[in-house]
């Protein structure tokens, strides 16, 4: 069976290697990894964040990760909202100064989030639901990142 | 009144959401198929009704979270369920560090390694398998990762194989989830009047 998703594919992983005699025999939890990604980054319902802004965000959290080939797999479908593929762009030019500095605190500096950070965005309009949309889609890159790094040295250690 | 809980403990507390979990009354259909509500059944926890506001992701995540976490084969539950530990205690997510910790002990019938971890932090007296699980589960944690092949090495020598090293890469990458949530949209509290 041939697996094709994101996390095999930015770690490099490829046939015939002790790794992906180990990924095989996970086959069904990285494919349901790579649903999760499309529920996150392409939604049906995308309520107020698009899927533009959904790679621009997810671009920008694996770059405060230094995954640089996840970030240019997402960033691809920035569009619109590729300037704040930039982790030093704070998001006033989008409006979205509120939202921009709540993923970047979860991505980085999760102990620290607090209820004033859901209070913030919620002071600034943003309703609950969307709120959990933007968590979802923060916590979502924070696994599929690590299992990319997770991968990258057990290709390293094998190799 | 409640108690916002801040140390480390394996006693379970009670999850508090910031923002307004979906009420069932008003909830889609989508919602309630995703919800698993059935007329026999509307016990949902306040935290899945908070999920379920991004109905898409709450579908794929739990049968991925029980994968990871349960799927035969592989690293033993009590090592996967270290390696969540780890991811939590990183991201100080007490509610999941609780949870985890209480199944740790469970599995294991013994409180040992979790009383050290919560007592004597990162630097717990631990033996040399758990000591390189838990380590590598608490690299992988940071932002951006600080796990290296020092850690692998470490791994390996301590007798984990290619398949064991791949549940733990998963166990505690899913934790960076999980706890984004769970730290993220509400608070551990002790409700005064529920007993202990």
């Amino acid at each position: 069976m041939a697996l094709d998703t994101t996390a095999l594919n930015s770690a490099g992983i490829g046939a015939g290697t002790a790794v992906q005699a180990a990924v095989e025999g996970r086959a069904n939890i990285f494919e349901m990894t790579q649903a999760a990604e499309e529920a996150v980054l392409r939604p049906k319902d995308a309520g107020p964040w698009s899927h533009e802004l959904r790679a621009a965000l997810a671009a920008r959290i694996a770059k405060l990760n230094e995954e640089a080939e996840l970030a240019a797999r997402y960033a691809a479908d920035a569009g619109n909202y590729a300037a704040l593929v930039d982790p030093t762009e704070n998001g006033t030019a989008q409006d979205l100064a509120e939202v921009v500095g709540f993923m970047d605190k979860v991505a980085a500096d999760t102990r620290r989030v607090a209820g004033a950070d859901i209070s913030g965005l919620q002071s600034a309009g943003v309703a609950d639901a969307d709120i959990v949309r933007l968590a979802e889609l923060n916590a979502f890159l924070a696994y599929q990142i690590r299992v990319i790094a997770g991968l990258r040295l057990m290709k390293g250690m094998s190799a | 009144m409640t108690k916002v809980i801040r140390k480390f403990t394996r006693n379970v507390p009670h999850w508090q959401p910031r923002v307004k979990p979906v009420d069932l009354q008003e909830a889609s259909d989508e919602q309630l198929d995703a919800l698993k509500v059935t007329p026999s059944n509307t016990k949902v926890s306040e935290y899945v009704l908070t999920l379920a506001h991004d109905v898409e992701s709450l579908k794929v995540r739990s049968p991925l979270f029980n994968a990871i976490m349960y799927d035969k084969g592989g690293m033993s539950r009590s090592e996967r369920e270290l390696g969540a530990l780890g991811a939590s205690m990183v991201n100080h997510c007490i509610y999941c560090a609780a949870v985890h910790a209480m199944r740790h002990a469970q599995i294991e019938k013994s409180t040992e390694v979790t009383d050290k971890l919560f007592r004597d932090g990162a630097k717990a007296d631990l033996g040399t398998r758990d000591r390189a699980i838990f380590d590598f589960a608490v690299a992988l944690s940071d932002c951006p990762s600080q796990a290296g092949p020092e850690h692998m090495q470490a791994l390996k020598e301590a007798g984990l194989n290619e398949a064991e090293v791949l549940d733990l890469i998963l166990s505690a990458s899913l934790f960076g989830w999980a706890n984004r949530l769970m730290h993220v949209l509400g608070d551990p509290v002790r409700l005064e009047d529920a007993g202990k």
